[in-house]
């Protein structure tokens, strides 16, 4: 059974690994988007220990299952025991579930405070959900809001992808630590991005925030994750993470317009040709 | 004098008697009742989570648009009406469904039978407890049919009815006020069958019947009521106090006036969490039953597996917040959710492993419920694991609303209570009927369930790792593959639906007259000391209890 699990947990990790690009969803994946943030690399370890957990316990139910089921067939034991109490062995499986939960909250605790406990951060941005797309502000920047639209079916070009892709992006250096607050203007929407481990409610009336420094160059795509009205499946979020000279240049060029839009095209084209170059 | 009883209170009316089923007050008819109402709104539910598989077997819009018609004629709509069908299928199988299968069912059946009481304490009550349940439906329904939101009809904000969205901000059409008076009127009867069922099994048990000598059924009916009737006005208050933010100016959830929407959350899920503990935890009572009848051995552990039960409730209520970790609580909040959420495996693994001990030393038979008994097993024990998961806030902030999320309450619902209707369905059809079944056809659906629902609800988890959030019609292209590997499995659980229907009619015709007890010497609980079907009335002379 052992040996069922472990073939299975490498299965999982071989896969996620294989399939690990920038942050999107990949066909035929069974586990998390690749890892960029610290807080997500520590949820993917926190969930491979829980599967360690969970998976034996699950194939040792069903082994014992699959045992009494075979040996206490009315054919192999025609005389049922009366036995009905075991005091030694009612201990044991309230105890031992006890014990693997104290482990379990041995990791999840740290897990938790280190997420929601925000560091020394170095600029802040607000978002804001509207039905259906989001607003950014940077206002350690100076930078009024901007708004983010998905980029209709029928718009996309090469390069971007469908329902994820957004008109004007939000963009932040690499490395940096940001200080996400997030609101909203009418109904509760949720701000989330599976490969930084981000997700969190905005809602109308209250100001909730949450951090990320994202350690790898790339586009990441998440979707508002709590149900908003007729076109919730239609307002995803993209994230750039480019270098801090191209943020700067960003920042200056006024991000929401075509000027700051080139610049990001810019620096995808020459980071394309850097690592065909590389090859 | 009592064989002279027996006789004399035995005239049955007839089955065609309109009268005896609307002026009901007999347990047993209004039980039958309430079995076909589950039925028929199961059937409702689950065609609209065909619309669902159906429009999510690929990516893009293929139901819900201008252009698609369902058998040529049904147009469907656009988005909206996906969510509109989301929120209905959630609505309709809770309420609809799985409360009326269990409790009014099943509950309303063999609580009397086996404490050996001649009918329920307040018949009359248990009349309006059921009539309610139609209206509620009838209103829920209609809901579809009125303006919503702007533009469209219906209300899609989720089953867990959130404000804003359900507020005048979106949704201000009447659509979500008939919706909250149906809600009002199932809740009202509930709490009416509650009190019924306290008040039954609190004083109509037959001499001898002491509180721990009850069968487990009637202990975990005892459970789920209790935290019927402490949860459901909790939501009763939550919903009045929308809808007077809806129609009177009020702003209880208004941010602008000074409401808080998360305080509508938390209210929900004081009601919500409990909740699903009341789906679940007539099925662990069925589940006792079953496993011991066929294992030949009385149940182990009992104490352990009616003390785990109260103890499921009593934490039910303490838990509720882990469905709100995201909404941005104090971190110490969630730490204490996350231990709290992660006690209630304790009692779930002790019923788990109990049951297996149950089969352990038995002689076990593989009759058609003891296949649905271990089927609900297997798949009860992999949706509690990835509860624990999920019960971890950190974890939750990559899983929280996903389809993670989705796929395991269906494996604790879907798989789980349902695998638990029809386990004791066919447990107590010769009983309630009065005919037999074919087993071959029975077993035969237990296949395609077991097969379909696995794999609709298996690559789920796959789905909502790599990040698919629910409530949405039209998913990333990275997400095709599994869905439409769920989408097939819908269609395997559907040939399984239509077997049960087969397995109905082919019983209710070739009328195979059924024994008082098909099962043998494992069948030790007072129902089966009746004949099938039981005389109109039983136990005018109360049976005794060793």
């Amino acid at each position: 059974m052992r040996f069922l699990a472990a073939i299975a947990l490498t299965w999982i990790t071989a896969t996620t690994a294989a399939m690990a690009n920038t942050g999107i969803p990949t066909d035929g994946a069974l586990g998390f988007q690749h890892a960029v943030t610290p807080i997500m690399e520590r949820i993917v370890e926190f969930h491979d220990l829980l599967l360690w957990i969970i998976v034996p316990i699950t194939l040792f139910v069903t082994a014992l299952l699959a045992y009494v089921m075979v040996r206490y067939r009315a054919k192999a034991n025609p005389v049922p025991s009366k036995n009905s109490h075991n005091t030694l062995l009612e201990v044991i499986w309230t105890g031992l579930p006890v014990l693997i939960l104290m482990v379990i909250s041995f990791y999840s605790f740290p897990l938790l405070y280190m997420s929601d406990e925000i560091p020394e951060t170095d600029f802040t941005i607000k978002a804001t959900g509207y039905q259906w797309y989001w607003g950014y502000e940077y206002p350690d920047h100076g930078v009024e809001q901007y708004l983010s639209n998905m980029i209709p079916e029928d718009e996309i070009v090469d390069g971007q992808e469908r329902l994820l892709s957004v008109d004007y992006p939000l963009v932040v250096p690499l490395n940096a630590t940001v200080r996400l607050q997030v609101t909203a203007a009418d109904v509760i929407h949720n701000w989330a991005m599976p490969s930084f481990g981000s997700k969190i409610d905005a809602v109308p009336g209250r100001l909730n925030e949450i951090w990320f420094q994202v350690t790898e160059l790339g586009t990441y795509y998440g979707q508002c994750s709590e149900l908003c009205g007729r076109l919730h499946g239609y307002m995803p979020i993209e994230v750039r993470v480019v270098s801090q000279d191209v943020f700067d240049a960003w920042i200056a060029a006024e991000p929401g317009t075509d000027d700051a839009n080139a610049i990001l095209a810019q620096n995808t084209a020459d980071r394309a040709t850097r690592l065909a170059q590389l090859d | 004098m009592s064989a002279d009883s027996a006789t004399h209170d035995d005239h049955t009316p007839s089955l065609w008697d309109w009268k005896r089923w609307v002026y009901s007050t007999n347990h047993k008819d209004i039980g039958t009742m309430y079995l076909i109402f589950a039925i028929f709104a199961g059937v409702i539910g689950g065609a609209m989570s065909g619309m669902i598989r159906l429009e999510l077997a690929e990516p893009g819009l293929q139901v819900f648009n201008d252009s698609f018609k369902l058998f040529g004629m049904l147009e469907m709509g656009d988005s909206h009406n996906y969510n509109v069908m989301v929120t209905m299928h959630g609505l309709i199988m809770i309420f609809f469904m799985v409360m009326p299968a269990m409790i009014g069912g099943f509950g309303n059946w063999f609580v009397p039978l086996q404490i050996g009481a001649p009918d329920m304490a307040f018949p009359r009550m248990n009349n309006i407890s059921f009539w309610l349940l139609p209206a509620a439906f009838g209103l829920a329904f209609m809901s579809m049919f009125v303006g919503g939101p702007a533009g469209g009809e219906g209300f899609g904000g989720g089953w867990v009815l959130y404000p804003p969205l359900s507020g005048l901000t979106g949704h201000p059409g009447p659509a979500m006020d008939l919706l909250i008076l149906s809600l009002h009127l199932a809740g009202i009867s509930s709490i009416l069958g509650a009190i019924n069922f306290i008040t039954t099994i609190f004083n109509m048990r037959a001499p001898g019947m002491t509180m721990h000598k009850m069968p487990l059924f009637v202990w975990s009916i005892l459970v789920t009521v209790f935290l019927l009737l402490l949860s459901l006005p909790v939501l009763a208050g939550a919903l009045t106090m929308l809808l007077t933010d809806r129609n009177f100016g009020t702003s209880f959830f208004e941010p602008a006036g000074g409401g808080d929407p998360i305080m509508f959350q938390h209210l929900f899920w004081f009601f919500g969490h409990p909740e699903v503990y009341i789906l679940i935890l007539p099925g662990f009572g069925i589940i006792s039953h079953i496993v011991s009848t066929f294992s030949k051995k009385p149940v182990f552990g009992y104490l352990g597996m009616a003390y785990a039960m109260v103890s499921i409730g009593v934490i039910g209520f303490l838990v509720w917040a882990h469905h709100m970790y995201t909404v941005g609580m104090p971190v110490d909040l969630k730490a204490y959710f996350v231990a709290a959420t992660m006690v209630i495996a304790v009692p779930t693994g002790i019923k788990i492993f109990s049951w297996i001990a149950t089969m352990w030393g038995g002689s076990i038979t593989y009759r058609t419920p003891m296949m649905w008994a271990i089927g609900f097993i297997f798949l009860f024990t992999v949706g509690g694991v990835t509860g624990v998961v999920l019960a971890n806030a950190g974890v939750d902030a990559a899983l929280h609303d996903t389809y993670y999320v989705v796929a395991h309450f269906h494996y604790v619902l879907s798989l789980g209570a349902v695998f638990a209707i029809f386990a004791g369905w066919y447990f107590w059809f010769e009983k309630i009927f009065g005919v037999k079944y074919n087993s071959l056809l029975a077993r035969l659906q237990f296949l395609f369930f077991f097969v379909g629902a696995n794999v609709i609800f298996f690559p789920q988890h796959f789905l909502g790792l790599n990040g698919m959030q629910r409530r949405v019609p039209d998913y990333a292209d990275g997400f095709a593959n599994w869905n439409e590997i769920s989408s097939w499995g819908y269609a395997i659980m559907g040939v399984g639906m239509i077997i049960f229907f087969l397995i109905l009619i082919e019983a209710m015709m070739s009328r195979r007259k059924g024994e008082a007890n098909p099962w043998g010497e494992g069948a030790t609980t007072l129902e089966w000391t009746l004949s099938s079907p039981p005389p109109f009335h039983q136990f005018s002379t109360l049976p005794k209890i060793k």
